[in-house]
């Protein structure tokens, strides 16, 4: 396990520098000079221009500008946003309320997205699993902000049983409708993850053993069955969380979620270039520790993983 | 690939009966005799697939709707003849269906049903373009991965590890943020497919892996071919079939991708037709005039629908796997 471990992380190392140099650069190879942009239509002081190099360390060669920025995210700083508002404090405030509800999303697409998975495996072929596939291909098929509009519409608007914008502070009971929406792409995943999973697992031979030994079925769907397929489904939900985070984007400036996404939304909108990119680095950075996490907890889980190269 | 061994095993002129005492027919079911037709066509994967395929009604559904979707994008003069952009008169904004604009109008007063039918093309290209550069870069770092293994596979496997933990929607963010001034179908597609193509170069190394230690590849080798002949004559031609199955579904994603981009606002230019782009603008009118969002995300997810459905019944025929499955 220790070698897995190690293995494991000194994989992530390359992949951590990648990603922010590739973010970094795409930035900063670009057309464009962010100071000059600065300005706007202004003709700039050139002592100011110069004053503004040094301060943001536009002077420095290209690759140590990237060691700089480097170093500002080990101690923390993520850079300051368009409004001059550090970006690590605009984190400290939002993300509580993504982790909020990013938990009520996964909440429903892991229990139902299972649970219909399940069912739907058990019986295949019959009415209840040609019905999931069907809903659970359109669900695939509509983009997010589709889901959040139709959603908003229809039980904000015409039924009126939830609210279209969250409020303050961001109550549980808001963030229902925006977590179904955030949760509805996955749970689809889940449900075909978990169905062809549980297909394989029931044709296996310790499922026969099991039923052949006169266990009852009560014990051997859950314990023989669902145990064993569920581990695509765990490596599925770490893939899954970039997919939570891009819908956050969307679902959260939809419904006016105060989180992470919105930010970035916001940040979207109003073409604030480097609160953009701060935020999305920020995003990237996350995915990656969660995507090691449970990589790690996958070696933990399935003895065989940590064998393989 | 078994073909060969079954088409040899027995001569049609020499039935079993003629050397050995077989039981009579009543006694023996059918099935326990294999005389194999010589003479017919070998069968491979892609007939077979076809043959699976072209069974299902999902098939011609969804082919026939694509279809669609492929002549409205050449020919939209076919379907309208109301210009898009030119013909908007202010005094129709948000206005309901009448005569000749049989779905309304937008804020702007342009006819809803026109800019549909002709933001068709863009959707299209851009999934085409996705797929095509995602396709191509994908066999070329997933085939040498796979292929060369040891140092070669643990540089490029990096390179794909490096791209594939920037989800492809927010690094096109950050890409389409940084190109304001050049937003166009062309670099959109580069956007979107340059950070895409890891997921192609997986499914074709982990295939690669499998059949290159198939005896084919032996036999090759023992004949002395070179490797790299080998890689493009024996092995990729042999582990193409689950990239073509996943191209399909990911033209779908692409899709969704351009309009996820556009309707946040760094999609493609205000000028360009695009679904997205009218999703974008129809926003801020959904509690009053929802059908100028609803007709465009309706066209957006039908046509996504109909290629994920594609792409299903793609997978499944070139899968014998999935379709156990079913």
């Amino acid at each position: 396990m220790g070698g897995y471990i190690l293995r494991r992380l000194l994989q992530a190392i390359p992949v951590f520098f990648g990603t922010t140099f590739l973010i970094y650069f795409m930035v900063f190879a670009m057309p464009g000079d962010p100071i000059i942009a600065m300005f706007g239509d202004k003709t700039p002081n050139p002592a100011l221009v110069a004053q503004l190099r040094a301060q943001y360390h536009l002077d420095q060669p290209f690759i140590v500008q990237y060691f700089i920025y480097i170093g500002g995210i080990f101690r923390g700083d993520f850079g300051i946003s368009y409004s001059g508002v550090p970006v690590g404090d605009i984190l400290l405030r939002t993300f509580p309320v993504t982790l909020k509800l990013a938990v009520i999303a996964l909440f429903f697409e892991t229990v139902f997205g299972i649970l219909v998975g399940l069912i739907s495996g058990l019986r295949k072929g019959k009415l209840f699993d040609a019905s999931s596939l069907v809903i659970s291909l359109i669900l695939i098929s509509l983009p997010i902000f589709v889901i959040a509009f139709v959603g908003q519409y229809v039980f904000g608007v015409q039924l009126g049983w939830a609210r279209t914008t969250v409020g303050p502070g961001a109550p549980v009971g808001d963030l229902i409708l925006p977590a179904l929406v955030l949760a509805s792409i996955s749970f689809a995943q889940i449900v075909r993850l978990t169905r062809s999973s549980v297909i394989e697992t029931s044709s296996l031979d310790f499922v026969r053993t099991a039923y052949s030994k006169g266990l009852s079925r009560n014990r051997i769907v859950p314990v023989h069955i669902l145990r064993n397929s569920l581990i695509p489904v765990v490596t599925y939900l770490a893939t899954d969380f970039g997919v939570l985070l891009v819908g956050a984007t969307v679902t959260e400036g939809i419904f006016n979620v105060p989180g992470v996404g919105n930010t970035l939304y916001q940040a979207i909108i109003r073409s604030e270039g480097p609160t953009v990119v701060s935020f999305v680095t920020v995003m990237v950075l996350l995915y990656l520790v969660v995507n090691l996490i449970v990589d790690l907890l996958y070696g933990l889980l399935d003895p065989r993983i940590r064998y393989v190269k | 690939m078994s073909n060969d061994l079954t088409e040899r095993t027995v001569d049609e002129a020499t039935p079993p009966s003629a050397n050995h005492f077989v039981a009579p027919l009543e006694e023996t079911p059918l099935l326990a005799i294999d005389v194999v037709k010589v003479a017919d066509k070998p069968s491979n994967l892609w007939i077979d697939a076809w043959r699976d395929a072209r069974r299902r009604p999902i098939f011609w559904i969804s082919g026939f709707f694509i279809v669609l979707v492929c002549v409205v994008a050449l020919f939209p003069g076919l379907f309208t003849n109301v210009a898009p952009n030119n013909d908007c008169q202010l005094i129709n904004s948000n206005g309901g269906p009448t005569a000749g604009h049989i779905l309304g109008f937008t804020k702007q007063g342009c006819d809803v049903y026109s800019r549909i039918i002709n933001g068709t093309s863009t959707s299209l290209a851009v999934g085409i373009i996705v797929i095509v550069l995602t396709t191509v870069l994908g066999i070329v770092f997933g085939a040498f991965a796979g292929f060369y293994g040891g140092a070669v596979d643990g540089f490029l496997s990096r390179i794909g590890d490096i791209f594939f933990s920037i989800p492809y929607i927010l690094a096109a963010v950050v890409i389409m943020s940084v190109l304001v001034n050049y937003r166009s179908v062309w670099t959109i597609s580069l956007a979107i497919g340059i950070f895409a193509w890891p997921a192609t170069a997986r499914v074709l190394r982990a295939e690669i892996l499998r059949v290159k230690n198939s005896d084919f590849v032996m036999a090759s080798e023992a004949l002395g071919v070179s490797s790299l002949r080998i890689l493009m004559r024996h092995v990729l031609p042999n582990s193409i079939a689950p990239v073509i199955a996943i191209t399909t579904i990911s033209l779908a994603g692409a899709i969704v991708a351009e309009a996820t981009l556009s309707f946040l606002g760094v999609g493609l230019g205000s000028s360009i037709m695009s679904w997205g782009n009218d999703i974008n603008q129809a926003q801020k009118d959904l509690r009053t005039n929802p059908q100028t969002l609803i007709y465009p995300s309706l066209a957006l997810s039908l046509t996504v629908f109909a290629f994920i459905l594609m792409g299903e019944v793609i997978r499944d025929a070139l899968d014998p796997k999935a379709r156990a499955l079913r």
